[in-house]
């Protein structure tokens, strides 16, 4: 059995490359069905361009939702591993947020754990997105519903 | 005495990160609290603890509105989380 030394949540302001905690990942705990979702800042919304995204969150929270979520995941598609970095802070346009990576023996199980986790974070985790826009306005994101029912469909 | 944060927007409208109350007959639970500070503290106050989907954390857990606080506990204000 392999040694997990990865920490399996990461909350940090710096950037990270998704590339780097893939290689990371897999030195650590190679599996069979693997799969990753990294989240970048797009560069618009609904109410023009974004300049850049400020992320606010609670800390110690933050922290214990994820780990909780990633537990959670982890009983629910018996992972073999499971990763998530969240950045916090003022990110650019185009700079990573967030990663969450899962290691399964099959490929449903990972592909339906890093939905749930993405999914449940979303909703469940104390970041709050604040977008600056290009023309010096800041506005800060509203919850989507959308969201909320991707949410309900992993209440058992 | 406990200790009572805000976040976000709730942060942002009632100009205030953080701060101490101090506990008694009509402050014990999360929902009292609320009302005492809405209460006790202006307009702005009233309506921004009163938005619908104000979310409350107890001790880094979210709650609902009924729970019980005691003596050295955190409580949390914030709008939904928008994190991902």
């Amino acid at each position: 059995m392999s040694h997990i030394v990865v920490q399996n949540v990461v909350v940090q302001k710096d950037v990270f490359n998704a590339a780097e905690q893939y290689d990371l990942l897999m030195r650590e705990c190679p599996g069979a069905a693997i799969v990753t979702f990294t989240g970048y800042v797009r560069d618009h919304c609904d109410s023009g361009c974004v300049g850049q995204l400020e992320l606010e969150h609670y800390p110690g929270m933050t922290e214990s939702v994820l780990g909780e979520l990633g537990q959670q995941a982890s009983k629910r598609f018996n992972l073999k591993a499971w990763r998530i970095v969240h950045r916090y802070g003022v990110l650019d346009v185009n700079e990573p947020i967030v990663w969450v990576a899962v290691i399964a023996d099959h490929r449903s199980a990972a592909f339906d754990a890093c939905q749930f986790l993405m999914d449940t974070l979303k909703t469940d985790a104390p970041f709050w997105k604040r977008e600056h826009m290009t023309d010096g306005s800041a506005n800060w994101v509203a919850a989507k519903s959308s969201d909320s029912e991707r949410r309900k469909r992993w209440r058992e | 005495m406990i200790t009572v944060r805000f976040f976000s927007m709730v942060r942002e409208a009632l100009g205030v990160e953080e701060l101490s109350v101090e506990l008694s007959d009509s402050i014990n639970s999360v929902a009292s609290l609320k009302r005492a500070l809405a209460d006790q503290n202006g307009a702005i106050w009233d309506e921004t603890l009163h938005q619908p989907n104000l979310v409350h954390a107890l001790n880094q857990r979210v709650v609902r509105i009924e729970a019980a606080v005691v003596d050295g506990d955190e409580v949390a204000f914030f709008p939904p989380m928008t994190g991902g």
